[in-house]
């Protein structure tokens, strides 16, 4: 437990030690985020995902999602479809990388056939949500730059409110506004801004648990889209950490026998 | 003591039956053609009903299972249309270097969308659609070595299946027509002959590649006149050596995609063929959630005219739209278009999804401008549009 504070606090030393202009500091904090998120290995959970139009009706969608950590690169993410019965059995494989373009695929059960999926879907709904694919694949450090905007109480923590811009031209987003809380660094709220600058949607964090006494994830999450009155929520369950997965969990082979 | 037997049987077989899963599908189908066909006792709409279960059973948290998914289809008319079949029956094993399946199953290989070269597992079961996506279960036993260098999939493939072909009342038949259960082969073991075949397939990057090689029976029969009611025609499998390969990258939005093949036989010339094209992807347009994706493709086989296969020297030309709503609704609208003059083959493929597992699909076909000796030509009166009602539990 030592040696991890210690950790922690030459994380903290990096960034704020470098960080003297606002490009720099907003950097720091994303990457004070990830290093505290460091060594999980591999995690998985499943997920509720709640669908509500702007008169109220409501459709759900139930999900698995495993997640593997890379120490060289980007994580890899296979997200498992239950429900709606009519895509049971489908599955969606993600590589992400730091540095250039995603790879994706999904695999289809009625055709038995693992297709590849172009990156320029990257900024479409995820199963017609609020939620686009980019939004749940993996946010690495290296995908946006950043600008350090202020510091701001938001429920009554103090946060660090930090811009990023997507590094992708292809993402569907001009700019975000992230807070972080400054005790553990913990998302709390993201704003989104379109290809037009327009406000587009706010993510909600909350419920946030800590696992093997180090790695926080919130137990709820809720989008709303501030252009459409649609929203989505997130319900996350039974996480687990550590469970053995590795990289043959996370292939094309694994794509199509994933339960 | 009937009831205490039946209670203790639930009771002990509970567990058993609680890590169990059952699922699947029903569905309602109707089908209409806009003219008449070739002879009049085929029939003009169709209504038929199908049911394919899924049951499906794991140990050892998955690395063991066993899954076993019958199909049946009842057609209101066509005898040869109402069938069943077991799609699936795989017990699998899997470990950190390899993976074993043994059974009945389906396998797929290929990237493009308009024809499928490469693909040679499974049979086409014909009467359930004629795109030819829909397959016969094939038993085989399957073993995949898996490395970082890739995956080497093994395959023994014993008990040939038969095409399956329309009967007298169906329709998207040829006339004369096909007569089912009557096949001929080149080898003496006929459908007992034991095909093999291995591939090697691997991702890297931006790549997905794959190379295959098939010996055994060819899935696609040649015609030959009936041996007894010369007004028929029997379905004449000859054995064949296949070499394919599957080459796909993904840039950008752009999806770069290749199938080649090179066959031959004792008694089959050689030949290559060839699809080659791309799908580029419009995604997120304008910010409302359309992805529209444009497909082009170019199919060649060396032979020609002389080919089995409508398509020799054809363009493909489609477009996929995916309205990504809560519905799921997606509209595949294409063309296949003779270069040398011949027919063209339109299709369009519509779905979407209504309440939590019910879904609605449209598919409408038709084919126009052939001429005689066109291998599309028994075709020009079976324009045809298909609504089924899928229920998924």
């Amino acid at each position: 437990m030592r040696k991890i504070n210690v950790l922690f606090a030459l994380g903290l030393l990096i960034p704020f030690t470098v960080a003297a202009n606002p490009e720099e500091k907003g950097r720091g904090v994303a990457e004070e985020a990830k290093q505290r998120d460091i060594g999980f290995h591999d995690y998985s959970a499943s997920m509720e995902m709640i669908l509500k139009n702007r008169h109220g009706q409501v459709s759900t969608r139930l999900l698995r999602n495993r997640t593997l950590e890379r120490e060289d690169d980007g994580d890899r993410l296979l997200i498992l479809f239950d429900e709606p019965r009519d895509v049971k059995g489908t599955a969606f494989l993600a590589f992400s990388h730091r540095v250039g373009q995603d790879d994706q695929w999904l695999y289809l059960p009625a055709l038995k056939r693992v297709k590849r999926i172009s990156s320029n879907n990257k900024s479409g709904p995820f199963m017609g949500s609020e939620f686009a694919y980019e939004d749940l694949t993996s946010a690495e450090v290296e995908k946006y730059t950043y600008r350090y905007l202020r510091e701001e109480t938001l429920n009554g923590t103090t946060s660090h409110v930090i811009e990023r811009i997507p590094v992708d031209p292809k993402s569907g987003y001009k700019r975000q506004e992230v807070w972080y809380d400054q005790e553990a660094y913990r998302m709390q709220k993201v704003v989104f801004y379109d290809r037009k600058g327009d406000l587009l949607k706010t993510l909600t964090y909350s419920g946030y648990q800590k696992y093997l006494e180090t790695y926080w994830r919130a137990d709820h999450m809720l989008m709303v889209n501030h252009q459409t009155g649609k929203t989505t929520e997130l319900k996350w369950q039974d996480y687990s950490f550590q469970t053995g997965l590795s990289e043959r969990d996370f292939d094309r082979n694994s794509l199509k026998r994933a339960r | 003591m009937n009831r205490c037997v039946l209670i203790l049987v639930l009771l002990t077989g509970w567990p058993l039956l609680a890590q169990a899963e059952w699922s699947g599908s029903f569905s309602l189908e109707g089908l209409g053609f806009s003219e008449h066909g070739n002879e009049a006792i085929q029939e003009d709409q169709a209504f038929s009903l199908a049911i394919s279960p899924e049951y499906y059973r794991e140990w050892r948290q998955g690395d063991m299972s066993l899954t076993f998914r019958p199909f049946y289809r009842y057609d209101a008319t066509d005898d040869e249309r109402t069938h069943f079949d077991i799609r699936e029956l795989t017990w699998q094993m899997v470990a950190d270097r390899w993976e074993l399946r043994l059974g009945v199953r389906k396998v797929f290989w290929g990237v493009t969308e308009s024809v499928h070269l490469v693909d040679i597992i499974n049979q086409t079961d014909l009467v359930e659609n004629p795109d030819g996506e829909q397959k016969l279960g094939q038993a085989m036993a399957n073993f995949a070595w898996i490395g970082d260098w890739g995956t080497l999939d093994l395959f023994l493939l014993p008990g040939f299946r038969e095409r399956s072909f329309p009967g007298e009342e169906g329709r998207l038949r040829s006339s004369p027509r096909v007569l089912a259960h009557a096949a001929r082969y080149e080898s003496d073991e006929e459908e007992q002959h034991i095909d093999w075949a291995v591939r090697y397939s691997h991702s890297l990057g931006i790549w997905d590649l794959a190379l295959s090689h098939f010996r055994g029976t060819s899935r696609d029969p040649l015609f030959v006149p009936h041996e007894y009611e010369n007004v028929d025609l029997a379905a004449y499998y000859a054995q064949i050596y296949q070499t394919g390969l599957e080459l796909q990258a993904a840039i950008g939005g752009w999806l770069l995609k290749t199938e080649a093949v090179y066959r031959n036989g004792p008694q089959t010339e050689a030949y290559s063929s060839l699809v080659s094209g791309f799908e580029y992807t419009f995604g997120n347009v304008g910010g409302t959630g359309l992805d529209v994706g444009v497909l082009t493709e170019y199919i060649y086989d060396q032979r020609g005219t002389a080919a089995d296969t409508p398509y020799s020297r054809d363009i493909f030309a489609g477009t996929r739209l995916a309205l990504n709503d809560v519905a799921a609704t997606e509209v595949l609208i294409g063309a296949v278009v003779d270069t040398g003059g011949g027919g063209t083959f339109f299709n369009l493929e519509a779905e979407r999804r209504f309440r939590n597992g019910w879904k609605l699909s449209l598919e409408n076909r038709v084919f126009t401008g052939t001429s005689h000796g066109d291998p599309l030509h028994p075709f020009r009166d079976e324009d045809h549009a298909r609504l089924v009602l899928k229920r998924f539990f």
